[in-house]
């Protein structure tokens, strides 16, 4: 039935990668659509070189929201900031690897858009968001 | 005792162009009409007629043509006015939408009646339109609002509405039926106990009008509301009925040309009701539109409609808890208390995920909050699934809406 909802991703929705909370984390955001509850609550620890040492996040939604979150803690895990900055949108999509609508980019987005919170002060985003 | 005529969805569905369209070569199941409702083509035709044939200014020229838009325009007034027994199409005023309805009577009514520790009285049901405006003006005079409450049948508790109406609120206002979770409300009750603590009502029609016959003056409130775009008409139609002599007192709302006698440099009379509430140019092929869409509706009749989407509600309430084990299925569970609307949520899936899968199948329906976001705190849910009918809908539709349900289910327990 369905190339949106393949089994990748209904996989990172089952079992998320990263699920979970930090000790000590360096930066933290909650993000969340109120207008469907999605949530994400993102951990990050960074050490002294800038890289991104540990990931961890929770939440709750729809299946897309939770199925970035899980693939774009997998992305960063172990990359420096400078490199993290440039996610934009389409890489998330590219992750995603399927068609989202104009609807669905929110809870597609939420993920990437969190992060960018968590990370706010300490690094020039570059990745376009493209948050019209 | 008039026999109730019934409705043939499929001859239904030939007056509407939109289904002529396939949608991966399946017919359009749309089960959305409370968010708005799909159009028959007299209803276009009607638009274009006006755009295409006598696209004149109303209530000012002298020429044909201006004589034939103002004969529609206010033709579209009486059959409004009909359509929900008003006493007269002088205490019709045409708006953009119900929102536009309301914003009305809180700016005009409200603002001159509404003071320092008054009270308004709504309820945990309301539509965003019948909640923010009374909030504001609430804000503005240093009044109160309270809330009856709904019982976790989603029915309102009347003996809190009692209890609250003895604070003698100035104004009691509440949807007729929900367009979140469909309860169909005891308005005649809840008017008669207003008025006899000295209340206005103001009841919201907009899920009622398109879907039951409504009689104002059977009702007796004092102020209803509805959108044209739920019944059948364009978007940018709609109207507010109001007991004459309230709209008389009232001062205007919008002003400007059209709603004035004179005009001098520092003083002006205002129009006679309803006209001193409709200023400037309005939406006129939109308000023309909604005529022919309410006349379509009157030639089904309305008793009929609401047969048929009773009938439907009854078979969905009934299948679509098969179609999913442990369905929470929100509201009054039996048809006589629920206009035709199922909200619903499937376990462990988000509704986002749930109406995404059934628009594969070319099955639409509402996912969110409906514009209803304390009912859903109320109900404990960040978002529900919504299916909602109208006169184009059959049996059919809601199979296909089980059969996607049990689709989603399937997938999401792999």
């Amino acid at each position: 039935m369905d190339d949106l909802y393949r089994d990748e991703i209904l996989e990172h929705y089952r079992n998320p990668h990263n699920f979970g909370t930090l000790n000590e984390p360096s930066a933290v955001h909650e993000g969340a659509n109120p207008l469907c509850g999605d949530r994400i609550t993102l951990m990050l620890g960074i050490n002294d070189e800038g890289t991104v040492e540990a990931v961890a996040f929770t939440g709750r939604g729809c299946a897309i929201s939770q199925a970035s979150a899980s693939m774009l803690t997998d992305e960063i895990k172990g990359k420096p900031l400078a490199e993290i900055a440039r996610l934009g949108r389409q890489d998330v999509l590219d992750s995603l690897g399927i068609e989202i609508s104009p609807a669905r980019l929110k809870c597609a987005l939420l993920s990437l858009d969190t992060l960018r919170h968590a990370l706010d002060g300490r690094i020039e985003w570059q990745g376009s968001t493209d948050e019209s | 005792m008039a026999i109730v005529r019934s409705l043939d969805p499929v001859a239904v569905r030939a007056d509407f162009p939109i289904f002529e369209r396939d949608f991966n070569g399946r017919r359009l199941a749309y089960l959305d009409s409370a968010a708005t409702s799909l159009k028959p083509r007299v209803v276009a035709d009607a638009v274009a007629g006006y755009l295409t044939r006598y696209s004149a200014n109303i209530h000012r020229g002298v020429y044909q043509i201006a004589e034939e838009a103002t004969a529609a325009y206010e033709d579209a007034r009486a059959t409004i006015a009909r359509f929900i027994n008003a006493p007269s199409p002088r205490e019709i005023v045409m708006v953009r939408n119900a929102t536009e309805a309301i914003n009305l009577v809180a700016h005009s009514w409200g603002r001159q009646h509404v003071g320092r520790a008054d009270t308004v009285v709504l309820t945990e049901l309301e539509h965003h339109s019948n909640l923010v405006p009374w909030q504001l003006l609430t804000q503005e005079k240093d009044a109160d609002l309270e809330f009856v409450p709904i019982d976790d049948d989603g029915r309102l508790v009347l003996d809190t509405y009692e209890a609250l109406l003895r604070t003698h609120p100035r104004l009691v206002s509440f949807p007729h039926v929900s367009n979140g979770i469909g309860t169909i409300n005891p308005a005649r009750e809840m008017v008669e106990l207003a008025h006899a603590r000295g209340a206005l009502v103001l009841v919201d029609g907009a899920q009622a009008v398109p879907h039951q016959p409504v009689d104002v003056q059977a009702l007796g409130c004092d102020f209803y509301v509805f959108s044209g775009h739920k019944a059948l008409g364009p978007p940018g139609s709609g109207a507010l009925w109001a007991r004459r002599q309230l709209l008389e007192e009232m001062p205007p709302f919008l002003s400007g040309g059209d709603m004035i006698l004179e005009v001098h440099l520092r003083r002006t009379t205002f129009n006679r009701v309803p006209h001193k509430f409709e200023a400037g140019t309005p939406d006129i092929s939109a308000a023309i539109g909604l005529g022919a869409g309410l006349d379509y509706l009157s030639a089904i009749g309305m008793d009929a409609v609401r047969a048929h989407e009773r009938e439907l509600t009854d078979y969905g309430l009934e299948v679509l808890p098969r179609a999913v084990p442990g369905l929470r299925i929100y509201g009054p569970l039996s048809s006589s208390e629920r206009g035709g609307i199922i909200t619903f949520n499937v376990p462990g899936v988000h509704p986002h995920d749930v109406a995404t899968i059934l628009d594969r199948a070319a099955v639409s329906v509402r996912a969110g909050h409906h514009c209803t976001m304390p009912l859903h705190e109320r109900l404990g849910e960040a978002a529900t699934v919504r299916a909602s009918f109208g006169v184009y809908n059959d049996r059919d539709d809601i199979d296909r809406l089980a059969e996607g349900l049990a689709g989603v289910v399937r997938l999401f327990s792999r």
